[in-house]
């Protein structure tokens, strides 16, 4: 099993409810975020063209960040989600270094904290707290090694790409043009 | 295709790049290089019998090792964010991880630096005495006294008389180890290209030898000593000056992101500092310095000595935050 995203860049709407489910839900305190949306500007005027891309933990298939922790805090459980357990960070920070997409945060507590694919609400069956609650319905979670799931299919349907796969990190998380 | 803003993403640290790392970290790095090089110089000149010739290097310098390389992790614990915790670095040993390494490393090689001049402990006393260094000689003395009240302690002291030259070969070995180590830290991060060349782990061991000449060439009272420590930096500084060459030619012929990382120290923000501070007054000053001192010209030992150490200290201060600053562009 790899659990990952197919989310659709012509539905989004930049309105930051992903952001919010994800706060409230895994109690991520106040001026912190697992997850985030940028905004992009492409053309020249008059003919621009705005996107969004919600952007969070890639949970890739090789992880930087799991091979730089010095003490095995950061790892990696069922279905390929990166998991940080917090009583063997010691908060050196080589995690966040290490990441190209800056997905890692220090928590005020000093460990080090990110998107978990809300994996106490995947024990329940239900979709992770971004994908729940998105309004356009344009975030897709499944599983990618399964021909059968939606997001496989939406990825074999519809052009796609995924954030700076030239870091050679093989991010799970992909955006359907 | 232009980045607008990133929503709800103002994290201290993390943008408008990562800031994770200061100058605690820096500094760490090289008093870690600093350590490296004063027990290489030791282990070397011991391991070739050339203990008398030397025995600054040798019995002396490496004493300040332990106090070093302590005063280090002391400033790497301090910048850890989950302090209480740092135990768990010694529950693990990660080979895939540089800085478990490293923690690995810092054990043998702090143990080794505390047991070394332990086995010297009645020379360096006497030199102690001779050099006029007496707050020094009170924790040889107090050493000496405890070791000959009581039978265990002088045993084991005896016994390290002994094993002198597993020590030296642990410590040789180790250090390099150590010295190549605080560039391969940094050279592990994908995420950051200017770190991410093959070429630091032996430009930061080389740098980390040339400060620990000088260190040696700075303190030592012996005249010869310090010329062959002036001469070996002088050839430790062009070996440096060649790997920096070759670094910024690497990256230069690499893709986008290492280009645009070589960029920063040519043309870019950071080219005045490196090139004009760090190259020129930490590397090519003393170097000319150290020339003319070896054609005779009298010229205090001090000035290249403490040239090279901070030209170190700002190498690492530049490589940390520019490194950080190197980033891969967040566009599709």
């Amino acid at each position: 099993m790899r659990l990952g995203m197919a989310i659709d860049i012509t539905k989004c709407v930049g309105c930051g409810d992903c952001v919010v489910a994800c706060q409230t839900e895994n109690n991520v305190p106040i001026g912190y975020s697992r997850d985030w949306i940028m905004e992009f500007v492409e053309g020249d005027f008059p003919n621009l063209n705005l996107h969004f891309e919600t952007q969070r933990c890639n949970h890739c298939e090789d992880t930087p960040c799991v091979r730089t922790c010095p003490t095995g805090a950061s790892h990696v459980i069922e279905g390929g989600i990166v998991k940080v357990t917090h009583n063997e960070c010691i908060g050196c920070g080589a995690c966040i270094e290490a990441c190209p997409y800056d997905a890692r945060y220090f928590h005020p507590d000093g460990y080090v904290d990110k998107c978990t694919f809300c994996d106490h609400r995947l024990e329940d069956g239900l979709d992770p707290a971004c994908v729940s609650v998105c309004p356009t319905e344009c975030m897709h979670f499944g599983d990618l090694d399964d021909p059968g799931s939606e997001v496989s299919k939406l990825l074999k349907e519809r052009e796609n790409y995924s954030i700076i796969p030239e870091a050679g990190t093989k991010p799970q998380i992909f955006y359907l043009k | 295709m232009e980045q607008l803003l990133a929503t709800d993403r103002h994290i201290h640290g993390l943008y408008p790049h990562v800031d994770i790392w200061g100058f605690p970290i820096s500094a760490y790095l090289f008093l870690g290089g600093l350590a490296a090089g004063i027990l290489v110089f030791a282990a070397i000149y011991y391991l070739l019998g050339r203990e008398k010739e030397m025995p600054f290097t040798v019995k002396i310098a490496p004493i300040f090792a332990f106090p070093i390389i302590m005063l280090g992790l002391f400033l790497l614990i301090f910048d850890l964010h989950h302090k209480l915790f740092v135990w768990q670095l010694f529950l693990a040993a990660r080979p895939e991880s540089p800085m478990s390494w490293g923690a690995w490393t810092l054990v043998i090689v702090s143990v080794f630096s505390l047991l070394w001049p332990l086995s010297f402990v009645d020379s360096i006393d006497d030199y102690l005495i001779k050099r006029g260094w007496s707050k020094m000689t009170k924790v040889t003395e107090a050493i000496i006294k405890f070791e000959h009240k009581w039978i265990i302690p002088h045993f084991i002291i005896m016994s390290f008389r002994k094993y002198r030259k597993f020590f030296a070969v642990v410590l040789l070995i180790y250090s390099i180890i150590l010295g190549i180590y605080t560039g391969i830290l940094l050279s592990a991060f994908n995420a950051h290209p200017l770190w991410n060349n093959p070429i630091l782990g032996p430009l930061f061991l080389t740098s980390g030898v040339s400060t620990g000449s000088a260190f040696v060439m700075w303190l030592s009272d012996n005249h010869k000593e310090r010329l062959l420590m002036s001469a070996i930096d002088m050839s430790l500084i062009a070996i440096e000056l060649f790997f920096i060459v070759h670094m910024f030619m690497g990256m230069e012929a690499g893709a986008e992101v290492y280009k645009q990382a070589a960029h920063m120290f040519l043309g870019g923000e950071f080219t005045a500092v490196f090139w004009g501070v760090f190259v020129g007054l930490g590397l090519i000053l003393p170097f000319t310095l150290e020339a003319l001192e070896l054609r005779g010209f009298h010229i205090p030992t001090a000035l290249p000595a403490l040239l090279i150490l901070a030209g170190g200290l700002l190498f690492r201060i530049l490589m940390v935050s520019a490194g950080q600053m190197s980033e891969y562009a967040m566009f599709p």
